[in-house]
This record gives C-alpha cells, structure tokens and sequence, in this order.
C-alpha cells in the first residue's frame, strides 16, 4: 500500500506551475516530512492525495489505483482511510468535542456502540478525556488540534495527513503533537507532515523530502532541515 | 443490515439537523421570520382570491333582466312567456312577480311617504304592471336573451302588445363593463398573486442561502472526513423542514387574531363574507397549505443551497 506520485504537474492559469513532474514514493509506515518556503507546493501536493486537486499531468497512486479516475463515493471511501490534520484546526464550530469525532466515525457507516467506545479512548490517547463535552471555543489552540488529530485517527485510517500541524502552536504544544504523531506512526500509520519548523523536523529524524517552487530538490533518508 | 444501517443514518440526520436548527439560534429565528412573512403573502392571496371571487359572484347574482309588461297584458300570457324563457339553456331562473306584488313593494317602500301614497289612492287603479325577473348563467350570455325577447315575444296570444321595455338595453354598457371587469380582475389577480409568491420565495430562498453560507467551512470539513452527499446536506434539509414547521404553525396560528378583527370590517364591505368565518370553515386546508409550502419552501432551498458547497 504505497503512495505513489509519478511525474505529477499542476498548472492553474496555464501560466502558474504549483507542483512541476515531482515523483517519489512513500512505502507503508514511513514517516515523511515535507519542507519548503510557502509556494513551494506543499499543500498542493497533500490536496491531490484528497483528491481535491486534480494533477495537469501525471497520476497519484494509491491503493494501486489511480486516485483521480474515482468518483463519488470512491473517494469518498479513500477520504475514510485518511485522516488530515490542519493548521487551522478545521473542527466543526456547532459540534462539541464528542460529536466532531463521531461525526468522522458516524461518515464512515461506524455503529452507535463502536463510537461510544472509541470518542473517549482516542481522547484518551490525545490526552484531552477531561474536555469531551466542550465546544471548540471553549479549548485552547494545542486542545483543538488534539481533537483533529484525535479525529483524524479515530477511523484507524492508514495514512494521516498533517499540513502544518504546529503552525499556530506554542513550542510547548508543538511537541506534545509531534510527539502523538510518532506514537501514531509507531502503531503502524503512514504519517506526511509538511512543517516550516527547523526544530521539528530535526527532533523527528526521519525522511525529510525539501521542495522548492514546485519541484523536489531533495529527498534525504534522515534528513535535517536544510535550505 | 442495509436496513438497519439506513435507520441509524436516518435518526443521525434527524439529530443533527435538530441540533442545527437549535444551536445557530439566531440564524434560525431569521429565516423563521423571512419565511413567515413569505407564508403570511401566500396565506393573504389565498384570502383576496376567496374575497374576490365571492364578491364577483354577488356581483354576478345582480345583474339580471327585467321585463316589464304592460298594465293591460293578461297574466296567461305573461306565465307562458316565463315558461318559454326558463327552457332556454342560458337561463338559470326566471322570477314572475305579479302587478299586486309590485303594488305591495311599493306601498311598503314609501310607506313613510304619505304624499305618494295618496296621489296613488286618487288614481283609483294599480297603474303597476307585472315584470318577469331574469337571471343568466354567465353575464355574457345577457345579449341572447334579451334579442330572444325582441324578436319572439312582443305579441300577446291576442296578437297585441304586452311587453312595455326591457331593460336589458339600458344597462347594456354596464353589464358589457362588468363582464370585462370580472374576466380581468380574475386574470390580473392570478399574474399578481404567482409574481408575489415567486418573489417572496426567492427571499426565503437566499435568507436560507446565506444561513448556510455561514456553515460552508463546516461543508467542506465534512467532506474531507468522507461524509457522502447526502449524509452532509440531510441534516442542512432537516433544519430547513423546521424552519418551515414552525414558520408555518406561527403563520396559521397569527392568522387567527388578524382574521377576527379583519372580520368585521369585511362583513360590512362584501356583503355576508365574513372572513374569519371562512379562514374557520377551511381551516384545514389552510393549515395544510400553509404548513406544507413553508415545509417544501424549506426543504428545497436547503437542498439548493448546500449543494452549492458540495464539490466532488
């Protein structure tokens, strides 16, 4: 079950080249961070793997298939199987803690008894049992993007998406959550970070994959944050 | 399996778009109140329309024609002639009334006047001749009648003349206006009333938009999650049937006291409408109506507008 992009290109405008034939692959239980200055193509890259973006030229693989040829409720079946962390959060405002997590649960067909179950152990996992009824206002930055973290694991997904995950964190919060999303990579989870954050990258010590205006200008096995 | 899943689904939905509706309060209220005013529109025209065409039938009941016969035509005559008349297809009923009712009529219309009432007693005589009422089914059909009367009629069995006028031919112009008026006014009040429920509608339509512009970062979280189309604008729908419901019960509910008090006034205009005791008589239907355009109206924009939002 890897991930696969092969000499992908996007345009927008036929003039702006956001992502220009990157190719790499990522094998099951790899931990990759993607770095780079904004406009390098980062999210681009994470948003073809949503299928959000569709490429100009070149395929995504996942699962051995080309994720772009799905429709509906395919991709919405491999949406299921990826759990995304934002920098913004993205928690649904009208929804207290248990219900943004069941509501991932309760997307993907999950019975009633599994959700009551698991909202309260993956909190557990996230560290934030206390806080299960609170709304999203009511939490700090660090709380709110254990919840998405929280949500983004509770479908036991196979690869977690995470685009600037510590963007708005204190140092304090950003290694809590990079701390959990080794801990989920150790429990067998593919894990793609994008950071602009030095120290992160070099606490993690892994696969370090550095792009510039679109194209990959570096892919180091345990790479430091170089550029 | 597939069944029970369906229910859990359904009763998910149901829930949230419960919550939904709950939680943006004031969201809520303000499409409630939009759309209570877009019932309240549709509610009212259904009233005019009723007023309208009540009045217009009064007003049909009083146009007829009056033939009056001379002092000297014998009443045989007279009663064959109305008997002729009732078997034409275009009339609905003739009405005889005899030269002694004339006399009564008159002698209890004035029956203040005592200067009248004698310069009739100095005559000695009913100086009254009969008259025979006639009602049509449709104003237009008028015209035949009255040219049936002209050229069949004026000869009593003894070859003389019993007809003295008609008055078909005086109020002519009137009832030709009137038949136009009444075909207009029905066609202006249709157009005017389809403008009116369009236009409130799309109020509704982009007040309901806007209330779901507001979830719209909400939308696409939920498709990152997988959420199927359905799963995400089912509860967006739900809200949109309760602001209906509850628009809808406010409107009939609001039109009771506003009836009554309009009630009176009416029954003084149109004569015998009484428009609290009509809103009463078919309340139901009304209930239904309003009720079930506020849910559709809601359910609708509600569809429309998250599908928007929905990529994929």
């Amino acid at each position: 079950m890897s991930i696969i992009f092969d000499n992908v290109s996007k345009k927008y405008n036929d003039d702006y080249v956001a992502l220009d034939k990157v190719s790499f692959e990522i094998k099951p239980d790899e931990f990759v961070s993607i770095v780079g200055p904004s406009g390098a193509g980062k999210t681009t890259l994470l948003k073809m793997l949503l299928a959000e973006e569709r490429p100009t030229e070149g395929k995504v693989t996942l699962y051995d298939t080309d994720i772009h040829t799905l429709t509906g409720e395919d991709i919405n079946f491999v949406r299921r199987k990826i759990g995304v962390v934002f920098q913004d959060f993205r928690l649904l405002p009208q929804k207290n803690v248990y219900e943004n997590i069941a509501f991932a649960m309760e997307a993907a067909g999950r019975s009633e008894e599994e959700i009551e179950s698991d909202v309260p152990h993956v909190l557990e996992l996230v560290d934030l049992g206390p806080k299960i009824w609170n709304f999203p206002h009511e939490l700090s930055g660090g709380e709110k993007q254990r919840v998405a973290i929280a949500r983004a694991i509770v479908n036991q997904p196979d690869i977690i998406i995470a685009d600037e995950p510590t963007g708005n964190l204190d140092p304090a919060n950003t290694y809590d959550i990079v701390q959990i999303l080794k801990k989920i990579n150790d429990l067998g989870t593919t894990v793609m970070l994008t950071t602009h954050n030095k120290g992160v990258i070099d606490s993690i010590g892994r696969r370090v994959i550095t792009m510039q205006e679109g194209k990959v200008i570096r892919d180091d096995p345990s790479g430091k944050y170089i550029l | 399996m597939e069944q029970q899943l369906f229910k859990t689904k359904l009763r998910r939905v149901l829930r949230s778009g419960f919550f939904g509706f709950w939680r943006n309060g004031y969201v809520s209220l303000a499409s409630i109140l939009v759309m209570f005013v877009t019932l309240s529109v549709i509610g009212t025209l259904i009233f005019v329309g009723a007023v309208l065409n009540i009045t217009l039938t009064e007003l049909r009941n009083k146009v007829d024609v009056n033939v009056y016969f001379l002092t000297t035509a014998p009443e045989p005559d007279i009663l064959s002639l109305q008997t002729k008349i009732e078997s034409l297809p275009e009339v609905a009923r003739v009405e005889y009334v005899s030269r002694d009712q004339v006399l009564t009529n008159f002698r209890e219309r004035h029956a203040n006047d005592q200067i009248t009432l004698q310069a009739l007693d100095e005559l000695g005589e009913n100086p009254f001749g009969a008259s025979l009422n006639i009602k049509a089914r449709e104003p237009s059909q008028y015209e035949g009648i009255a040219n049936f009367l002209n050229e069949d009629s004026i000869l009593g069995s003894g070859g003389e003349k019993i007809i003295d006028n008609i008055n078909f031919f005086e109020n002519r112009t009137a009832i030709d206006k009137l038949s136009r008026i009444i075909d207009s006014a029905e066609r202006l009040g249709f157009a005017l009333a389809i403008v009116l429920i369009v236009v409130s509608i799309i109020i509704t339509f982009n007040t309901i938009r806007l209330a779901i512009y507001v979830s719209r970062d909400e939308i696409s979280v939920m498709q990152l999650v997988g959420a199927s189309k359905n799963y995400i604008r089912g509860p967006f729908v739900v809200t949109g049937v309760i602001v209906g419901l509850i628009s809808g019960l406010l409107t009939v509910i609001i039109f009771l006291p506003v009836s009554y008090w309009l009630g009176g006034l009416t029954q003084n205009f149109f004569i015998g409408f009484n428009i609290f005791d009509y809103y009463l008589r078919n309340l139901i239907q009304m209930f239904l109506l309003i009720v079930g355009s506020g849910v559709v109206i809601g359910a609708i924009s509600s569809f429309l507008a998250v599908r928007k939002y929905l990529k994929l």
